[in-house]
């Protein structure tokens, strides 16, 4: 088998050689099971986001989380990420219970999470100083990194200098550097306009293409969650989410996801999935606005 | 409005002010001119003491002398706001045992505490500076204190993923965010520092712009009252403009940069 090797190299320093020749098998990138995850609210209160989870994401693999507004899909994340603690079940990463933070995973957030005093270059650079990469080197690559996002002329550029599809550029740019072994991105281009959104889906799907990672990518866009991925999830309305589809995107890579939009077996696959995600999207809509207040995707 | 045009406004008001000043203490229209020039001395006299002090070596020695109590209750009292900011920040229950002793000690009106510390740090400018420390400490603290708890969690998040460890967190999350909001109250802490040292000086010293003014007042000298005002106020200006310089170099990342708390 083509096995870690290659693939994990110094992360394997850390972790015993728990991959046995004979097992062939290579564990999962992310195995959610059991999952449940509970917030206590002020006043002695309990909310249950998401129960039940089984999620497995194999290497190499694409697969978007869909769902209605506050069904916890941003909770899943957190707890692969290691932000949020679940009050039950596991988490594994490549066949290990996580505890503490996933070193081994990198996180695009919904909202901006650039350092603001930092310039654009400095951003990206201040990712590999945990991994003591010399300032020299760390300059370079991350000038390196900023060119590829299509930034090479904005590296001087503070946060609130740059445009919305810009600094989740620069958000990726910083993510990435780092080459994570796992990716966790939480409608990360929610806030951009359409124009924008395919322009960033397209270089998110040529970055990931070169080096498929495992890659966790919640939205609320099905269109974009098809479009983008092997596998899409379907998450239920919440409290109390869990998962109640999982279907293959059987669409050919590359793919430019303007124009596979287009295609009729993008449509069936759309249809299919629609029917189940529409039944959750207007069970959420019954259950009114309260619910809004108590969902917490804070970690 | 263009620049010259307000320019030639904001003229026109010192002048109808000083019109006003000159008619009415030049005049007899409201009594004696001797009485109303003892109370209100003339713009002419004013602004030819101010000239005179401004030429002789005099001033610049009191000037020197408040200035270095302010510059010194601004680092001190900064220091020591950025240090216990921090803690406090950092350590929930610390801030919540002396959440009211210092709420108690910040509603103090301080200019109770300059006999005490004439009495503690004697009539030279330890007094002063200890004065101005009490009044820009609070405001350094709260601003750091604030700085430090109000991280954006996001920021702070994805901080950690990048696999921060707490020194890195301190030194590229919560210190520029705290810096932020300590540079954001830079205009009232340097004022504070200013006030501290001339209030200071005005209660009891041998020296200093609050010194001149407190003279002047013990021997009815209006005019000498007057142009240490107005040496102060020229003095305060100079300060400011010298802040904002700062403040625009250190806070250049800042979107619509706009912090305008006037002293």
């Amino acid at each position: 088998m083509r096995q870690a090797d290659g693939e994990t190299d110094f992360m394997e320093l850390h972790h015993p050689p728990q991959h046995d020749a004979g097992a062939g098998e290579m564990s999962p990138a992310v195995a959610l099971s059991g999952l449940d995850i509970t917030f206590h609210i002020d006043g002695g209160k309990r909310y249950k986001a998401v129960t039940g989870i089984n999620l497995s994401v194999a290497a190499g693999e694409f697969v978007s989380v869909v769902g209605p507004t506050g069904c916890g899909k941003s909770t899943l994340l957190n707890a692969a990420a290691g932000l949020l603690v679940p009050s039950a079940g596991t988490v594994g990463i490549f066949g290990k219970p996580l505890s503490g933070l996933n070193r081994r995973a990198g996180y695009l957030f919904q909202a901006d999470a650039l350092m603001p005093w930092k310039t654009a270059l400095d951003n990206v650079k201040v990712a590999l100083e945990p991994m003591g990469v010399s300032d020299a080197q760390a300059d370079a690559r991350a000038r390196e990194w900023l060119g590829r996002v299509g930034l090479r002329a904005f590296v001087d550029r503070y946060p609130h200098m740059l445009s919305g599809g810009q600094r989740k550029r620069v958000s990726l740019a910083q993510m990435l550097i780092r080459n994570p072994e796992i990716l966790l991105m939480d409608e990360p281009f929610g806030p951009l306009d359409a124009q924008t959104r395919q322009i960033m889906g397209n270089l998110l799907l040529d970055l990931w293409s070169k080096d498929r990672k495992a890659l966790i990518f919640v939205t609320h866009d099905l269109e974009e969650a098809i479009s983008l991925s092997d596998r899409v999830v379907v998450m239920s309305a919440g409290p109390a989410a869990g998962i109640v589809a999982d279907y293959r995107v059987p669409l050919p890579r590359p793919r430019d996801i303007a124009e596979i939009r287009l295609e009729k077996a993008f449509h069936e696959i759309h249809r299919d999935i629609w029917a189940s995600l529409r039944v959750e999207v207007q069970k959420a809509y019954a259950m009114g606005d309260g619910r809004e207040l108590v969902e917490g995707d804070a970690p | 409005m263009n620049r010259a045009k307000l320019l030639g406004l904001q003229a026109l008001v010192m002048v109808v002010f000083l019109l006003i000043w000159h008619v009415v203490t030049a005049y007899p229209l409201f009594g004696e001119v001797k009485t109303i020039q003892f109370f209100f001395s003339t713009p002419a006299a004013v602004l030819g003491r101010t000239f005179n002090q401004l030429i002789g070596p005099d001033i610049y020695w009191h000037l020197g002398i408040t200035l270095t109590e302010t510059v010194l209750a601004f680092v001190i009292g900064s220091a020591a706001g950025i240090f216990f900011g921090f803690t406090f920040a950092r350590q929930e229950l610390l801030a919540a045992v002396f959440d009211p002793y210092i709420k108690a000690a910040n509603a103090l009106p301080r200019v109770v505490l300059a006999p005490i510390f004439a009495l503690w740090f004697g009539l030279g400018i330890w007094s002063k500076v200890a004065l101005g420390f009490t009044l820009v400490f609070f405001i350094v603290f709260f601003n750091v204190y604030q700085g430090v708890r109000e991280v954006s969690p996001t920021v702070l998040a994805n901080a950690r993923m990048l696999g921060m460890n707490e020194r890195q967190l301190f030194r590229h999350v919560y210190w520029p965010s705290a810096l932020t909001w300590m540079f954001s109250s830079l205009h009232t802490s340097v004022g504070f520092a200013l006030v501290g040292a001339v209030v200071g000086e005005y209660l009891g010293s041998s020296a200093g712009l609050g010194y001149k003014i407190h003279e002047a007042e013990s021997v009815f000298d209006v005019t000498g009252v007057f142009s240490g005002m107005l040496i102060l106020a020229i003095f305060v200006i100079a300060i400011d403009a010298l802040v904002t310089l700062v403040e625009k170099r250190l806070l250049v990342w800042r979107p619509g940069q706009s912090s305008t708390t006037t002293t």
